[in-house]
């Protein structure tokens, strides 16, 4: 607020045209479909014309088995993926900060994952989680715990998918975390020691202290996980049946089958879910920390 | 005493190497042996030496797959990926800057709209509609803007937080020296937000080049293939060619695995820096 007082001169140096370019491109392709959506949602659709059908497509939607399974599926994935991550990432990145002679090379083998093609990824542990001849379960196998259908079994494949998902975004939730950590001033740290071991260094210091860190991390895996396609795409394809069908997929199957106005429903049922999950968390971890990101 | 002393200070070592080693090198170990197995070796699934090393063999046949298919797909993403990270650096940097240095009520509405972009997915079909009306349906260019759409909002968020760091004394200076707004953005800031720009363009490269949803949907057609896809000519339902599609998986990660090395410092410390306070 400061600056409006300031000479106009200085003013005219950060002129409004310069939100022009970056407004221009995300009005027409971003901020245009989107409202778009909401029409289209209400139509039978061929892209060349579009018959007004009122809410007839959230009907078939709701009331279809497969898409409410997708819609339920969004939420467990969303809520596994961001779980797992921070009840992992939290003691790595505790693990990475620590006085380890191997840190710096521990920390780019986690990251490297997030750099690599998600459909990479999804092929690679496709063939690691082959049930008969799969090296997990050769592994499992040998120390007799069972050999799992991973993605064949209807009740495991969705969290066989997550697990491999929190596998691939481990680096980010882990640097996030480090970052939370690294910041935390020494005095702290020498505080905790004097007054006692690891437990209250954890409990009383870092808990406490990278509250904002793990806000960031449940969020951005949040978001994550309900906007996710790719590898639940290459891994499973929603299946077997449509056990591991999530709203993306879907959207996917609906538009592959030439229903647009049904898939475009989906698309809408999909920004509902996520604006009336994120953005009350977003309100409630304080939405500055994440603008400050 | 010695001996127990070095115990004591290395064992935490040897057991986070040994479990993360498990978890996340063994998976890239399977990628290159299998990618240098034979057809029938590789559709093993072991995790075994090959029984004939056929590594350079196995790329070629990659590369030489549908009468370059691979080189054609390499030009698209490269294509794709830098055009779309050049402006998604200038237009995100644009608006950070004024953001940051005048925070009236044009940038808390700003503000609040990116943050919409962040968090709301993309509308799928509506933006097909949309680029086969306004002729861009099928074309790089059409990705490309989608591509930008997409990824500004993170991008200003991330030069925004940077922009704080740089003191305002410094734009004064310049416009006493009368220099024009353009001029102190190019020659002041510009510069000056290196190290967010870096982060930015290594995260959102990967982004773009690891990218399957957008050119799945906005970029059908054999003509333009990008890499992401072509690993879909070796899966078929029956007999899938395993080794040419971890030869391909070897293939398209060389250039991450590329960025990986020469920003890896950069990465980590980029975005631990002023990433998150306390």
């Amino acid at each position: 607020m400061r600056i409006e007082t300031r000479p106009q001169t200085v003013l005219r140096t950060y002129p409004r045209w310069f939100y022009l370019p970056a407004g221009v491109v995300f009005t027409i392709f971003f901020v245009v479909p989107t409202l778009l959506a909401f029409y289209f949602s209400l139509t039978r659709w061929t892209l060349f014309d579009a018959t007004f059908i009122g809410l007839d497509n959230y009907e078939r939607f709701f009331n279809d088995p497969q898409l409410t399974a997708g819609l339920r599926n969004t939420f467990i994935y969303a809520v596994m993926t961001s779980g797992l991550k921070v009840v992992i990432s939290l003691p790595l990145a505790i693990l990475l900060t620590s006085r380890l002679h191997l840190k710096s090379v521990l920390r780019s083998i986690i990251f490297f994952p997030v750099l690599v093609s998600t459909i990479a990824v999804g092929i690679t542990f496709g063939a690691l989680m082959q049930p008969s001849i799969g090296l997990i379960n050769n592994a499992l196998g040998a120390l007799g715990l069972g050999r799992p259908d991973w993605l064949g079994n209807p009740s495991l494949a969705l969290f066989s998918v997550a697990l491999v998902d929190v596998w691939k975004g481990l680096g980010i939730a882990t640097v996030i975390f480090m970052a939370g950590i690294l910041s935390i001033p020494n005095d702290y740290f020498e505080a905790a020691r004097l007054e006692g071991g690891f437990w209250v260094k954890f409990r009383h210091v870092i808990l406490p202290l990278s509250r904002n860190a793990t806000f960031t991390v449940i969020l951005l895996s949040f978001i994550g996980g309900l906007r996710s396609f790719d590898l639940i795409w290459t891994m499973t394809k929603g299946g077997p049946g449509f056990a591991s069908d999530v709203l993306t997929s879907v959207i996917y199957k609906q538009y592959q089958a030439g229903f647009y106005g049904l898939s475009t429903a989906g698309n809408v049922v999909q920004f509902i879910l996520v604006t009336i999950i994120v953005y009350p968390l977003m309100r409630f971890f304080n939405r500055r920390e994440l603008e400050e990101l | 005493m010695r001996l127990r002393k070095f115990i004591a200070d290395v064992w935490l070592d040897a057991v986070a190497l040994l479990v993360i080693g498990i978890i996340f090198i063994v998976p890239f170990i399977f990628i290159f042996l299998t990618a240098a197995k034979t057809g029938p070796d590789a559709a093993m699934f072991r995790f075994t030496w090959p029984e004939q090393f056929q590594l350079f063999d196995n790329i070629r046949e990659v590369l030489e797959f549908g009468e370059g298919r691979m080189f054609l797909a390499m030009r698209n993403s490269f294509i794709i990926t830098i055009v779309s990270i050049t402006l998604i650096v200038l237009f995100s940097a644009l608006v950070a800057f004024v953001m940051q240095r005048r925070q009236d009520r044009v940038a808390s509405l700003a503000s609040s709209i990116i943050l919409a972009g962040l968090i709301i997915p993309p509308a799928v079909v509506p933006t097909i509609f949309l680029l086969q009306n306004i002729g861009l349906y099928r074309t790089l260019f059409g990705l490309i803007f989608v591509q930008v759409a997409f990824t500004m909002p993170f991008a200003i968020i991330t030069l925004r937080a940077f922009m704080a760091t740089i003191p305002r004394e410094l734009d004064e200076a310049a416009i006493i020296d009368g220099a024009a707004p353009m001029q102190v953005f190019l020659r002041v800031i510009l510069p000056l937000l290196r190290p967010a720009i870096i982060t930015v363009i290594v995260v959102s490269s990967v982004g773009i080049y690891n990218d399957f949803t957008g050119p799945l949907y906005f970029l059908p057609g054999a003509q333009n293939v990008t890499v992401q896809l072509t690993m879909y000519s070796y899966i078929s339902q029956f007999t899938s060619q395993w080794h040419l599609l971890f030869a391909n998986v070897l293939v398209i990660t060389v250039p991450p695995l590329i960025m990986f090395l020469f920003f890896q410092r950069q990465i980590v410390s980029g975005m631990t820096s002023g990433a998150i306070k306390g």
